[in-house]
């Protein structure tokens, strides 16, 4: 272990995250201790998608990986830790008023966001737009300002590049009133053509957003209060500011590296040769501070190459950087635009092929070889959608007409296989499609996620997964595979594709439909799966007639098994809200057949230890006393949890535990492809814990916020932003659509935040079919679901009155109501328990001994 | 030794599920299958929890052999032969059943009530 080497990395962003992560993936970390130190208090988070920040409002949900990595041993993060020095003679970096030693350095520092020197540029109200502070703070500074003013605020952003026109929508976004100022005559002028430009310019006006080129700011002036609240340009012009962000670029953090005396860039950046080595040869330089190649890196994908090349190289590998392709697509106020290649036509004889349509606001551009065979580049305004099957294609012919993959209906992505494998399909991972079909030939992945676990492709940015599934796909086909969608053995159809079969047709069973579309007798997957979407589309009662064979012994006798063979029996208490009168009578019930008693998390009370038999008087008792059924059993609406809301809370803005009640109740019994929780808040301080929930509502003075998407158990999952500011009627029809197309669309046992993951166009394309109704099915959806609140009838109450049914809870067919005689129990903290294996063995033997100063009673 | 031992009747068992059954201090497990109208017993406690749940279990098919899944973590058993599908150590004991004048009847023999 003494010989273990000692790494120390300067900066912990996103290119530092992966360097330690490759090393680790390695194996690594055997041979090396690494130490992170980072300036920033947050572990390395996702600073390309900083601005989603503004709709999550969660930097936890920014952070990279799951936070193992810093917990392994010999990987240290020291965060918010500043690195003062580096001395070179005795290897060691200075850092939290001490020193530690290092065999290699790694110089991960990334880039300061320039400030030009302008007069007024420090005033109170201008920032930068570089970390999730910058954003945090500006963000508290709009809505300060807001409030203080009593009006709209003014906001204004120097610099119409990529950073610049994220900024002006972080500001639109506030609710500001934004102008963007830049000094080119076109905006993006790195990444588009003046066109192009001028394209984006005409959509951006579109949403509201002011844009002036070919202007340089001058001067920045304070109010009265010294805040900043004017903006003049060098042509005199000016124009009110109450918030200013800069955002007209970056420069390498590379001070530490002049200090130690590396050799720098003109420009700056710390000199690195294709092993993102310096001048010293135990110091590398990687990312954005990194000048290699003749230039500095300023996107996440070449400096993840770096940092594989770093981890190859200490680990004896001969890895090189030796340029990076730049291509970028992004999402910027809504619109897309994306640059790749010679998006310039700077290639001797080349031609442009473009395509332009005003009206709908989009701007195509591609560059071809002089013979128009090759593709060399392009650029893509307004409507991106062909840069995903384009961008690989650079350096290859395309096959056909260019113009076909410019118009809006011709394009025809080229088929999986005609990609060649050394084709690059993930920009931000390098994995080139030769990795992709080596990960269905060789590494046996057979799904789109275990691909991109194999691969890393499409965890970045994520826009190349459906060009990755296509090759996944085409790959599994040539090698024979089978593309499995297959619910089961014997259905061969998704669930999703069953639920279609079942709601054409006229089949109401199960036997009819395993006939008609399956084989065999049907399976513990498929026969629950079955009766969950006959129910789901009110064919037919849950334990009516034969649907009684198809449910899991939870259905079937409507309780929850325990490990001895027993039950609990949850009663449905909606939004936590019960009387001082409905509290005794559930334990007076658990105290007259000795239950125990718990409360479970969704506020609401199980009692275990229910015998088979013993269920029916059970629920006689529960039911006089009027409760229900709380299908804590079944895959359905489980519960609605609230705070207590504005009733009471000083802090409460809405009467969130009505809501609450109101939506449990009219959800209540729908049966679904999971289990369903929501959640309730009166107010922002979130005491519902709505954003862990499949739907998550949270009140604002407006409205209500809705949050879906969010679980918690083994992979818990923030539920993400919807829409807000909704009224009642308006959150509870989208709720019931949202609800619907996702009963009607998941696949078996795939809960809300997978399911949202999985279907076509993620999140965005629900909330079009929600509140657009894209797929002109709303209308369907309200349907389903007021047919289902209207036909609601409690189960237990049901069962109660049909003594057929009474007849499954018999304990044994010839002796219905002898408890089964292997039951044995012990008592602690005053309730009891079913006995383990140990005690078990001595109170068969017939002794009786106190178990943990309990009380043994059989 | 062996005797057939009268159960229950057999509408008492819903075609496709398990019910339960004391059979001299054993608790077996009956189910009646609605395709081939034949009717297995096999025990009712589950070997991998130890609870006597098998009875109500899913019934169904693997590869064509019929099936019962133990409702509490799902391994499958051969509702002909008790063998468990899952996990080749484990199985079910396996009673002989019959239907006799609508009876269902068990075959108790010495060595099984050993068991």
């Amino acid at each position: 272990m003494n010989q273990k080497k000692k790494l120390a990395v300067v900066g912990a962003g996103m290119v530092a995250h992966r360097l330690v992560e490759a090393m680790v993936e390695r194996g690594a970390d055997e041979a090396w201790d690494i130490e992170v130190f980072g300036d920033e208090t947050r572990p390395p988070y996702d600073r390309v998608a900083l601005t989603s920040f503004f709709s999550d409002r969660d930097p936890e949900d920014l952070l990279l990986g799951d936070g193992e990595l810093w917990k392994r041993p010999g990987v240290r993060l020291y965060r918010g830790s500043i690195v003062s020095g580096i001395d070179r003679e005795a290897k060691q970096i200075h850092a939290r008023n001490t020193t530690f030693d290092y065999d290699r350095l790694v110089l991960a520092t990334g880039s300061y966001a320039t400030v030009p020197p302008v007069e007024g540029s420090d005033l109170p109200g201008c920032f930068v737009y570089r970390t999730v502070d910058d954003v945090a703070e500006l963000r508290a500074w709009v809505l300060d300002r807001e409030a203080v003013l009593g009006r709209k605020v003014k906001g204004a952003v120097v610099g119409g590049g990529l950073l610049g026109l994220e900024a002006a929508g972080a500001l639109t976004a506030l609710g500001a009133d934004t102008t963007v100022v830049e000094f080119a005559d076109w905006l993006m002028p790195l990444q588009v053509d003046q066109a192009g430009g001028g394209a984006l310019r005409r959509i951006i006006e579109q949403l509201g957003v002011s844009v002036r080129t070919s202007t340089a700011t001058s001067k920045l002036r304070a109010g009265r209060d010294g805040k900043v609240s004017r903006m003049q340009f060098a042509d005199g012009d000016r124009i009110p500011a109450d918030v200013v962000v800069f955002a007209t670029g970056v420069r390498p953090r590379d001070e530490l590296a002049r200090e130690a005396g590396l050799e720098l860039g003109e420009r700056g950046g710390v000199i690195a040769d294709e092993a993102c080595l310096t001048s010293d040869d135990s110091i590398f330089a990687i990312g954005e501070v990194a000048h290699i190649a003749g230039r500095v890196w300023g996107l996440v994908g070449p400096g993840y190459s770096m940092a594989e090349v770093v981890a190859d190289r200490l680990l004896g590998g001969d890895a090189t950087f030796e340029g990076a392709d730049l291509s970028t697509k992004l999402k910027l106020l809504g619109v897309d635009v994306a640059s790749f290649g010679d998006a310039f036509a700077a290639t001797n004889g080349s031609l442009e092929v473009v395509y332009a349509d005003p009206t709908a606001g989009v701007y195509k551009k591609l560059v071809m070889s002089d013979d128009a065979q090759t593709l060399l580049g392009g650029m893509l305004v307004g409507d991106a959608s062909a840069y995903t099957n384009l961008r690989p294609m650079v350096g290859r012919a395309l096959g056909s007409d260019p113009t076909a993959w410019l118009l809006p209906e011709g394009m025809e992505p080229p088929s999986g296989s005609s990609l060649p494998d050394e084709a690059n399909v993930c920009s931000c991972n390098n994995v080139t499609a030769g990795t992709i079909r080596g990960a269905v030939t060789d590494h046996q992945c057979t799904d789109i996620a275990a691909v991109k676990q194999c691969t890393k492709a499409g965890t970045s940015c994520g826009s190349c997964v459906s060009l990755v599934k296509k090759l996944m796909e085409t790959q599994m086909a040539e090698e024979g595979l089978e593309v499995s969608t297959a619910l089961c053995e014997h259905f061969s159809v998704t669930r999703a594709q069953l639920f279609d079969i079942v709601r054409v047709s006229e089949i109401s069973t199960f036997s009819e439909l395993i006939d008609k579309h399956g084989t065999g007798r049907g399976c513990d997957i498929c026969r629950p799966v079955v009766a969950s979407i006959l129910a789901s589309l009110g064919k037919g009662h849950v334990l009516e007639g034969e649907n009684a064979t198809l449910q899991d012994t939870n259905d079937h006798v409507m309780a929850n098994l325990q490990k001895d063979g027993t039950y609990s029996v949850v009663p449905r208490i909606p939004g936590g809200e019960v009387t001082p009168a409905g509290l005794i009578a559930i334990g007076q019930v658990a105290s007259d057949f000795g239950l125990y008693t718990k409360i479970t998390g969704g506020q609401r009370i199980d009692l275990f230890g229910a015998r088979i038999e013993q269920l029916p008087e059970i629920w006689q008792r529960l039911v006089d006393a009027g409760f229900e059924s709380g299908h804590a059993y079944g895959k359905s609406l489980r519960t609605v949890k609230s705070c207590v809301g504005q009733s009471w809370c000083r802090y409460g803005v809405q009467d969130s535990t009505t809501l609450a009640i109101d939506l449990e109740l009219r959800y209540r019994g729908l049966r679904s492809p999971h289990k369903l929780k929501l959640a309730v808040s009166g107010c922002a301080r979130e005491c519902a814990e709505a954003r862990g929930k499949d739907v998550g509502i949270v009140a604002t003075d407006k409205g209500w916020n809705l949050y879906v998407g969010g679980n918690g158990g083994f992979t818990p999952r923030h539920a993400q932003l919807f829409a807000e500011d909704l009224s009642t009627e308006e959150l509870v029809q989208a709720i019931d659509r949202f609800l619907m197309y996702y009963i009607r669309t998941a696949d078996r046992l795939q809960r809300t935040a997978p399911w949202l993951e999985a279907i076509e166009g993620g999140i965005d394309a629900v909330r079009a079919v929600v509140f657009e109704d894209s797929l002109g099915i709303a209308a369907d959806l309200d349907a389903a679901m007021a047919a289902h609140v209207d036909t609601y009838e409690d189960e237990w109450a049901a069962t109660l009155a049909d003594e057929k049914k009474l007849l499954r809870f018999a304990s044994f067919v010839n002796a219905p109501e002898t408890p089964d005689p292997d039951l044995v129990y012990v008592e602690e903290r005053g309730q009891r328990r079913p006995a383990d294996d140990e005690e078990r063995a001595v109170l068969i033997a017939g002794a009786s001994i106190p178990v943990r100063d309990a009380e043994v009673t059989v | 030794m062996t005797a057939w031992e009268r159960v229950c009747e057999l509408d008492a068992l819903v075609p496709d599920r398990g019910a339960a059954a004391l059979i001299g201090g054993h608790q077996v497990a009956l189910f009646r299958l609605s395709d081939t109208g034949e009717v297995h017993a096999v025990d009712h406690l589950d070997p991998f929890s130890q609870a006597n749940v098998m009875a109500r279990g899913l019934v169904g098919s693997r590869k064509g052999v019929p099936t019962v899944a133990s409702p509490m973590h799902k391994q499958s058993f051969d509702l002909r032969t008790g063998k468990c599908l899952d996990d080749p150590e484990v199985s079910l004991q396996v009673w002989p059943a019959r239907v006799t004048d609508g009876w269902v009847e068990i075959q108790v023999d010495a060595r099984s009530s050993a068991a």
